[in-house]
């Protein structure tokens, strides 16, 4: 792979000096170019002084990346720099696009920058060209073990790759730790701390190109995830839910041989020092119900800090991340709408950030799902960088129609991505009140059928012999109730007459028990009067003849039980008038005595029988 | 209804604590298999669920899953999670599957009102369903996660008893049919439905033999048989075995019964006594000589089967002793130990001293629903005191007899205070309450008629039956009128049973709260710097999902399997469904083998890795080590070279200097203490209390390729087979060479 590379590099320089008169109008006067190696993405930024030497007026300026790094450049952004340390804003921005000059040296891609006014002849401009390029450090060795730093090799050109002929130029490679395996010695080669200065070199032609290679330590996290889902729900009751699923694996050098758990814990940072362990992710203010998660459940090693400019999330895998390794988990939390949602010109927009919250991850795919709420209307996306724009529909929580989903796609994502980007819709704040009164009429509804179904009557036929039956039936069953009742009643106004016996044994109040028995004859009366109707109508029934014949016995018992129970109270009454001793009265009353006890017995057991019927 | 709803809330708030407290996670090893199920059949739908082959376990033989596992409470979770996604509502199968145990356990906690309604009225009834609501033994299978067979089985005995109490009482037809959709519901769901269909029949019987045979209880029966019989054997996992194995015979065998005690009756009503008396010798004559006949083809047919047509788990119901002595698998499982005299308390507390009160107050007076319910409880016992699985068939018993003891004193109790409260009290006290209790009979009554009246005619019958059960209540009040209780010991007999209640109640939470709601896959521990969490089982299964091969094997003791599969997603040689006693034993005989052999074993079965879990470094004591006596049983019961006794000092287990040189030699020793010593410089092994017997050693066919956090789990892989050639022509050599190196190779640190 390198040789080829290599080859194609050596391409290059042979045709510079071919095609270095079309495109030599402009000189760059100055560059100044910083690669920065201290993480897992290269970012250079190079500053450059643009000077039209040729007749005409150029608007355009021409940037070729070789296409080893161009496939890999996932960030390119050209601003103009007016003077020295000045603060430049985002919005100075130059537009870029892709084109294809024609004879041009092969495996080179171009990128085209228009420039915000014309360069006319002897002008100038400064320019700071910021590029970001994932995947081109290579881990070399390829495999290490647990206890192995994790070495890496930078391939690039210690001159600046320009269809410009440039004046003087400077390299600078910044690495993440003084710690320099080997690094290509060129002339003006200079090595301090953490530092590898190239040149200053001067007055060099187009298309120059000189390959160096630094081979240096960095056991940086290098967690890429080979596919990032962000899925963000609007919901207009107030809160902004974002749901990111996270397929990672650590992208460095594979880890070969035994792990030892032992030596990992005794010296992580030596046994163990090209793995991470944690992700910091930094979530907007005021974040809330934040959970992280895989397909197994709950991880519990997280941590999570808040203030009012942030909230950290600090996450860790379920285990330490070596070479190769990959892992898979989901991180959710919910945010105020009122921070993300804002109002103009009678639509809404969501105004939230693209990338991972993650500053150190690489992030091959990246999909940004928007689910905005149902009745959703007149959507559009505005994104500061060119993305893939899918529609698609979600069904959530009693949804009817659908919610409308906005998906952008974007690969290859480092944290320079992670700028602001918009979506309008027009949404009718009335629709909201849908959901919950679906849910109210639906248990209305729900309540209202059961009230129906208690109160309706469902038979099929009203004249089968059947449903006759069951209602002749329904009848006699009450009128046994009342017959019950009635026949209760009769057995409590005999407990009252018992009763009345027994205080006059105590208190000798003729008259008192005389009164009790007269109210109990009346009520008894009163009684066989109620009783006459039930019994008529049981008699008439077809289907009390199983019940009847017990019927008409208990009531003959009651009757019965009435007359004993009349002549027991008369005779003690009577011993009482004539002041007889109480052996006396107990005699005479013993056999009706032993008579009630008998026809009480009786009585109760018709009760039961009837009861079971 | 309000009242009913007390229990059920109950239920659900004892069954959500652990999520609250843990997370929303499938617990323990078979729900995770479950699960896995459960998700095939969202995806796959139900066809493919049914012919599923999972090549997955047991390998190479896989499995079929569709004729072998009880598709109810995978049917029922497929069910509801299709019903929440047609309604839009977006629930995961995890969600779904975690919750249905506790949802499950609320319509138990109603079913046990609805049964003990129709044994002893709604006062029992409601008292039955708050008990059974905290019982902590059905607590522990009903929390949420515990996603397993029973916990939507219990409600399903429950109802199913229910249904056919119902039947018997209102001798329905519809009733009896609903009964056997029940019967077939529990069928779908547990292997213990085998309890229905035997304790049903010996109530029939008993009903039968006391001279209580009626038509009702025909109507209760036979349906149960003939229908349930036919759908039972539509659940592939049963099939013909509903017809041909010994479990079921009863129910047969009662079901002639029934029908010849139905004839006799019809017969006894036509005929005049003395012909009856002639078709009686007739009838019983001709009736033993078939019944002769049958029996005979049928002991044929039995004794012709090798295990004499009963599953193992079966006979080992049946004779306590039967698994230890000849199935070492099922023996191994600690929920088929008989359980310990402190496991009944754990489990039912107080419910144990007020079953027998229950039992006493379903004799007063003894109806067919009330012998059930005894029958139910006595039946139970006995199972219970065989096997702590079956503890959960108890709870149920347990709390509707509890409930009846409990609202019978509460009514007797409460009925004695009230007669004898100021006011009321005007003479003696026997006859006040006398005559107090019939007023009080009549007013209910009165109010009662006078509020059927009003109803509607169609509306009545179902009031009716409410009424009935009043009644049923009142009798015996009516019947016990004499037996009122002194105001002092009443007072003091309702505080002793609320004190007693409170008791249950603060148990039963503590239960649920500590001793049942760990969902055993992530551990806890307090110490003095707080919450300590364990998740070592999930960072071992989290890291196999993601970091091998998706069709690599995994060995392990079976123990793991399920949780292997489902959470790591690859493929085990052994899981918890334990089918094959030589595969088993073939795993066994691996771990219980020096590390050659055992490397051979596992090649020879696409081993790639090869999984231990080990609690010596964090004191965890169900780890492989304290489980590793019955790997060596079931290895050695089917490969003889492995003996029980070498791996004994005097037949002590241990693993310390005294160990045994095979013990120490064993894969499973090396696999567990690999590397140890150089933690703490020892190597004392926190579970057993000891130094480690070998300290310093290499593995020669395997290498650890992951240790989880707190070393639970530790995963090896073997050696590919070029080192072990390699290592074999050097071992040569040095032999050749000379003597010395070749002891030193051996053992590098002595």
């Amino acid at each position: 792979m390198r040789e080829i590379r290599f080859d194609l590099l050596l391409l290059f320089i042979a045709f510079y000096v071919l095609l270095a008169p079309v495109l030599s109008d402009l000189v760059i006067s100055k560059l100044d170019r910083r690669v920065d190696l201290s993480s897992q993405m290269v970012r250079t930024t190079t500053s450059l002084k643009v000077e039209n030497n040729g007749v005409g007026t150029v608007s355009e300026i021409l940037l070729p990346f070789p296409d080893h790094q161009a496939k890999d450049l996932a960030f390119l952004m050209v601003t103009i720099s007016e003077g020295k340390g000045k603060i430049k804003g985002v919005s100075g921005s130059l537009p870029i696009r892709v084109v294809k000059p024609e004879e041009t040296p092969p495996a080179l891609s171009w990128y085209l920058v228009s420039l915000p006014k014309e360069l006319g002849k002897g002008e100038s401009i400064s320019l700071d060209v910021k590029a970001v390029f994932t995947h081109i450090l290579r881990p070399f060795p390829e495999k290490i073990t647990q206890a192995d730093i994790q070495l890496l090799a930078f391939q690039d050109s210690a001159y600046y790759l320009s269809p410009y002929a440039v004046k003087v130029q400077t390299l600078t490679v910044k690495l993440p730790e003084p710690k320099v395996e080997s690094y290509t010695k060129l002339e003006n080669t200079k090595v301090s701390g953490s530092e590898i200065k190239y040149g200053p070199y001067e007055n060099l032609p187009s298309f120059s190109y000189t390959p160096i290679v630094v081979h240096f330590v960095n056991n940086k996290p290098f967690a890429v995830a080979r596919e990032l889902v962000r899925e963000i729900e609007i919901s207009h009751w107030g809160n902004v839910q974002v749901t990111e699923s996270y397929n990672i694996h650590h992208a460095g050098a594979l880890i070969t041989g035994e792990f030892s758990r032992l030596d990992y814990q005794a010296r992580p940072h030596v046994r163990g020092a090209s793995a991470f362990r944690n992700l910091v992710a930094k979530l907007p203010p005021r974040a809330h119900s934040v959970y992280y998660r895989d397909e197994i459940g709950n991880i519990s090693t997280s941590n999570l800090w808040g203030d009012s400019a942030k909230t950290l999330l600090e996450i860790e895998p379920r285990y330490p991340m070596f070479g190769g390794w990959r892992t898979s988990f989901t991180i959710g939390y919910g945010l105020p709408l009122q921070d993300f949602l804002f109002q103009s010109e009678g639509k809404r927009y969501l105004n939230i950030s693209f990338g991972c919250p993650m500053d150190e991850v690489v992030i091959e795919k990246l999909v940004v799902k928007i689910v905005l709420p149902e009745g959703s209307k007149d959507i559009s996306v505005s994104v500061p960088f060119p993305v893939n724009q899918l529609e698609e529909t979600k069904f959530s929580h009693l949804d009817m129609v659908g919610r409308p989903v906005i998906v952008l796609e974007k690969s290859n994502v480092v944290p320079e991505h992670n700028q602001y980007f918009q979506v309008y819709y027009k949404f009718n704040s009335l629709s909201l009140l849908w959901e919950p009164l679906m849910l109210i009429s639906g248990f209305f509804f729900l309540f209202v059928t059961c009230i129906v179904y208690m109160h309706a009557d469902l038979t099929i036929s009203k004249s089968s012999a059947s449903y006759m039956a069951k209602l002749q039936w329904d009848e006699v069953q009450t009128a046994i109730q009342q017959f019950q009742n009635i026949m209760n009643r009769c057995m409590t106004v005999h407990d009252k007459i018992e009763a009345s016996l027994r205080d006059l044994s105590r208190t000798g109040d003729v008259q008192a028990c005389k009164a009790a028995r007269k109210a109990a004859d009346s009520l008894l009366k009163e009684l066989s009067k109620e009783l006459k109707p039930l019994l008529s109508f049981l008699q008439s029934s077809p289907q009390a003849v199983q019940i009847l014949p017990k019927v008409e016995e208990l009531v003959a018992k009651e009757k019965e039980l009435q007359e004993k129970l009349m002549l027991k109270h008369s005779t003690v009454v009577d011993c009482y008038e004539k002041k007889l001793g109480g052996r006396e009265t107990e005699n005479r009353v013993a056999s009706v005595q032993q008579k009630i006890t008998l026809l009480r017995q009786e009585a109760e057991d018709l009760f039961e029988i009837i009861d079971e019927i | 209804m309000a009242a009913l709803e007390t229990p059920q809330s109950s239920t659900l708030r004892q069954a959500f604590g652990n999520v609250i407290k843990y997370e929303s996670v499938i617990h323990e090893f078979d729900p995770y298999f479950n699960y896995r199920v459960t998700q095939f059949l969202t995806k796959n739908g139900i066809y493919d669920f049914w012919n599923w082959f999972d090549d997955r376990t047991w390998y190479p033989l896989g499995r079929v899953i569709g004729g072998t596992v009880y598709p109810g409470l995978t049917l029922t979770a497929g069910t509801l999670w299709r019903i929440m996604n047609s309604l839009n509502i977006p629930l995961s199968v995890e969600t779904v599957c975690v919750f249905t145990a506790p949802i499950f356990s609320a319509f138990a906690s109603w079913a046990a009102y609805l049964l003990t309604k129709e044994v002893k009225g709604v006062g029992a009834g409601l008292t039955a369903a708050a008990l059974l609501a905290m019982v902590p033994s059905y607590i522990s299978r009903s929390v949420a996660g515990s996603y397993d067979n029973e916990a939507v089985a219990i409600f399903a005995l429950i109802f199913t008893f229910y249904l056919y109490i119902k039947a018997l009482n209102t001798g329905s037809l519809f009733y009896a049919t609903l009964n056997a959709i029940s019967y077939f519901y529990m069928v779908c769901s547990w292997g213990g439905y085998t309890f229905i269909i035997n304790l049903i029949p010996m109530h029939v019987l008993l009903c039968i033999v006391t001279g209580r045979y009626s038509s009702r209880l025909y109507i209760a029966y036979a349906p149960l048989v003939v229908l349930g019989t036919l759908l039972a054997s539509l659940v592939p996992v049963v099939g013909f075995n509903a017809v041909m194995t010994s479990e079921h015979f009863a129910s047969f065998l009662v079901f002639i019964i029934i029908h010849v005690v139905a004839l006799v009756y019809y017969i006894k009503g036509i005929l005049s006594p003395q012909m009856f008396k002639v078709a009686v010798t007739l009838v019983v004559s001709i009736g033993l000589i078939v019944c002769g006949a049958v029996l005979a083809v049928l002991i044929a047919m039995v004794a012709s089967s090798p295990t004499k047509g009963w599953s193992g788990r079966s006979l080992s119901l049946l004779d306590p002793t039967y698994a230890s002595k000849y199935i070492p698998i099922i023996a191994s499982v600690s929920e088929h130990q008989p359980p310990t005299w402190p496991s009944y308390f754990m489990d039912i507390n107080v419910l144990a001293f007020l079953v027998p009160a229950g039992i006493i107050a379903c004799f007063l007076p003894l109806s067919d629903a009330s012998s059930f319910a005894v029958l139910y409880i006595v039946t139970s016992v006995y199972f219970s005191g065989v096997m702590v699985r079956l503890m959960l068939v108890l709870a149920p018993a347990a709390c509707i007899m509890s409930g009846i003891a409990l609202s019978e004193a509460f009514g007797v109790f409460t009925r004695s205070i009230k007669f004898q409260l100021p006011g009321v009290t005007q003479n003696s006290p026997v006859n006040a309450g006398d005559t107090g209790n019939v007023m009080q009979n009549d007013v209910v009554k009165t109010e009662k008629s006078e509020d059927s009246l009003k109803e509607r005619p169609s509306r009545k019958n179902k009031k009716k039956e409410k009424d009935n059960v009043e009644r049923a209540t009142v009798v015996p009040k009516t019947e016990k009128r004499l037996s009122v209780l002194p105001l002092e010991a009443s007072v003091i007999a309702i505080f002793l049973l609320v004190l007693l209640g409170a008791f249950y109640v603060v148990h039963c939470v503590w239960a649920a709260a500590e001793a049942y709601s760990a969902p055993s896959i992530v551990l806890t521990s307090r110490s003095h710097d707080g919450l300590h969490v364990f998740d070592d089982f999930r960072e071992a299964y989290g890291w196999l999902r993601h970091n091998t091969e998706v069709d690599d094997k995994v060995a392990s003791w079976w123990d793991y399997g399920y949780q292997t599969t489902a959470m790591a997603n690859r493929t085990v040689i052994v899981d918890n469904n334990t089918w094959n006693n030589t595969h088993i034993a073939t795993v066994g005989t691996a771990m219980s083998s020096p590390e050659k052999a055992a490397w051979e074993i596992f090649n020879s079965l696409d081993v790639k890795y090869v999984l231990v879990v080990f609690g010596g470094l964090v004191g965890y004591p169900s780890d492989d080590i304290n489980k590793f006596l019955w790997m060596v049983r079931i290895g050695g019961g089917v490969f003889p070279h492995i003996k029980e006794p070498d791996y004994l000092r005097d037949g002590q287990y241990r693993i310390d200097s005294q160990a045994t040189p095979t013990m120490l030699n064993s894969l499973m020793y090396k696999l567990s203490y690999y590397r140890f010593v150089e933690t703490d410089g020892k190597g004392f092994d926190r579970v057993r209390n000891t130094e480690i017997g070998k300290k310093y050693f290499k593995l020669t066919h395997f290498e650890e390729v992951f240790t989880t956090h707190h070393w639970m789990v530790r995963l090896y892989k073997l050696k590919p087979p070029k080192n072990r050639i390699r290592g074999k022509t050097k071992k040569a050599k040095s032999k050749a060479s000379s003597k010395r190196s070749g002891t030193l190779k051996k053992n590098p640190w002595h």
